[in-house]
């Protein structure tokens, strides 16, 4: 099964504002390894060549925060969504 | 609003159990949730030992909400074209001193959740903490949402990230040494099925892990348990392994269902979520930094989870912190003294506990554990010594001993191997 279509059996109620935000000086500037494109679990975070940017789609974020601790430079910052917001773990 | 006793950030094991108690004891108790409801942001593996919590908690254990009782355990070292397992049962399992049981968190977080409320405690979900309210080195209660709440203590439970706790000095989050990714999936399948396919009767479960060629190389596993009426299946890769890899987790996950010892459990099965979560591990925070002036830290957020191979644990260690800090700040509250010096029973009392006990003890094990021959080499001569002494070929067979040579002989060589034994010689 896609990642995309196991992301669509979860429950969001997703936040229009990102709890996820990178600051793209840093990624250019400091970063050679661009680990989030790799080890995000929900493959959330992509590279637009055209601008030189890190994306990142925080509506399918699982909380995981694999991301923060693998960016080491810093690039992003990082906060759970607020109260009532986000994945909701039906299962857990 | 009068000053609350007790706040507690975060409705899992650790703090549910922690307010429970407190609120037992008459305190006034709030705990904030982000969540929809208790458990809704909680993942876990989905095993929960009730041993070592017999005889502190025995009343807060009837009645929880738990899956199966684990009656087999099976351990499948995996190769790359093979594997060989281990499959135990014992009659003692089942006994109250020893048992453990499957859960799933939204199920138990929820009770735990009704049961504080049944003590006297509130708990409010929906509601993120954004900021500790300090007044110099003291914590005086929390913000969120743009309201400030006082209380005597707070009880920091939020979780592995530890993302308030940095702000009081506690290193988090946790560096991708210490630090695992998980990601897990349920997968319904109807208890009969599970029942005849697994080998176990009504209100039975199977705890199944697997090492080996599945993490490629990367410290951690897979697991497979059995719920009441589905499977949780899942992938632990340590951070700092994932990252020098080129792997992506979600399709290490995917190749691990694919091999054909888990395809042919998962028959016919629907997958109905998919999570993931970190997991500390091999994380050892100083003790004097999870208390100070009016907080204490538990569970996740101060680092007590155990991976020893054979058995990975974390929530039983975090509902006994949960526990003591309850101890702890209804001791405070009689002298009506929260300060650091007195909060500090919290760890005199998790230093005589199974926890510290245990993550001493096991420490060194976590550390060999961190190798990466572990996950690739060994798994791969083992899988290859037992299948060669096994097969029965054309012409003469050749002797036992020489296959085990042979086999060893692909390795890393002996001293190394001893070296790894030798550094497990305290266990």
């Amino acid at each position: 099964m896609k990642l995309e279509e196991k992301l669509a059996l979860d429950a969001f109620k997703v936040d229009e504002k990102s709890h996820i935000l990178i600051d793209h000086r840093i990624c250019r500037s400091l970063c050679k390894t661009k680990y989030c494109l790799r080890v995000c679990p929900a493959e959330l975070y992509r590279y637009e060549q055209q601008q030189d940017e890190i994306r990142v789609e925080h509506a399918g974020c699982l909380e995981c925060g694999t991301c923060l601790v693998a960016c080491r430079p810093g690039a992003i910052s990082w906060s759970y969504p607020k109260g009532g917001r986000g994945v909701q773990y039906r299962f857990g | 609003m009068e000053e609350l006793d007790l706040v507690v950030v975060g409705a899992g094991v650790s703090g549910l159990t922690a307010a429970y108690y407190a609120a037992k004891a008459g305190l006034g108790v709030l705990v904030l949730e982000r969540g929809d409801v208790a458990g809704s942001k909680n993942l876990s593996g989905g095993r929960l030992y009730l041993g070592p919590l017999r005889g502190l908690m025995d009343e807060l254990l009837e009645g929880l909400c738990l899956e199966r009782k684990v009656m087999l355990e099976k351990l499948s070292v995996m190769g790359k074209q093979g594997s060989a397992s281990l499959s135990v049962r014992q009659d003692f399992f089942g006994q109250p001193q020893y048992e453990s049981h499957t859960v799933l968190r939204a199920s138990l977080d929820s009770h735990l959740s009704e049961r504080v409320a049944q003590a006297g405690g509130f708990v409010v979900p929906q509601k993120r903490v954004d900021s500790l309210l300090r007044e110099g080195a003291r914590v005086v209660g929390i913000r969120s949402d743009g309201e400030e709440i006082r209380a005597k203590v707070v009880i920091l439970a939020e979780g592995v990230l530890g993302l308030l706790s940095r702000e009081l000095g506690v290193k988090a989050p946790p560096s991708p040494k210490e630090a695992a990714t998980a990601l897990k999936e349920v997968i319904q399948l109807p208890s009969e099925i599970i029942q005849s396919r697994f080998g176990v009767g009504e209100g039975q479960g199977v705890a199944h892990l697997f090492v080996g060629s599945l993490t490629s190389g990367v410290a951690g596993g897979g697991f497979l348990y059995t719920n009441r009426e589905s499977l949780s299946l899942g992938l632990v890769l340590r951070l700092e392994h994932l990252m020098e890899s080129q792997l992506q987790p979600h399709e290490l996950l995917e190749s691990f269902k694919a091999r054909e010892e888990i395809a042919r459990l998962l028959e016919g099965g629907q997958l109905v979520e998919y999570g993931a979560h970190m997991i500390p591990e091999a994380r050892r925070l100083a003790p004097q930094s999870l208390v100070g002036d009016g907080y204490l830290v538990v569970g996740d957020a101060a680092g007590f989870s155990l991976n020893m191979g054979l058995t990975v644990r974390g929530m039983d260690m975090a509902m006994a912190s949960g526990f003591f800090a309850s101890r702890a700040v209804i001791q405070a509250s009689q002298s009506n003294d929260f300060s650091a010096s007195s909060l500090a029973s919290y760890l005199q009392m998790l230093r005589g506990s199974f926890v510290m006990k245990d993550l001493e003890r096991f420490a060194p094990l976590e550390r060999v554990l961190s190798r990466k021959r572990i996950y690739n080499e060994y798994p791969e001569i083992f899988c290859q010594m037992l299948g060669g002494l096994f097969q029965v070929g054309p012409g003469p067979k050749e002797g036992y001993l020489r296959s085990l040579r042979k086999a060893l002989g692909r390795g890393p060589g002996m001293p190394v191997l001893l070296r790894d034994l030798w550094d497990m010689r305290r266990l």
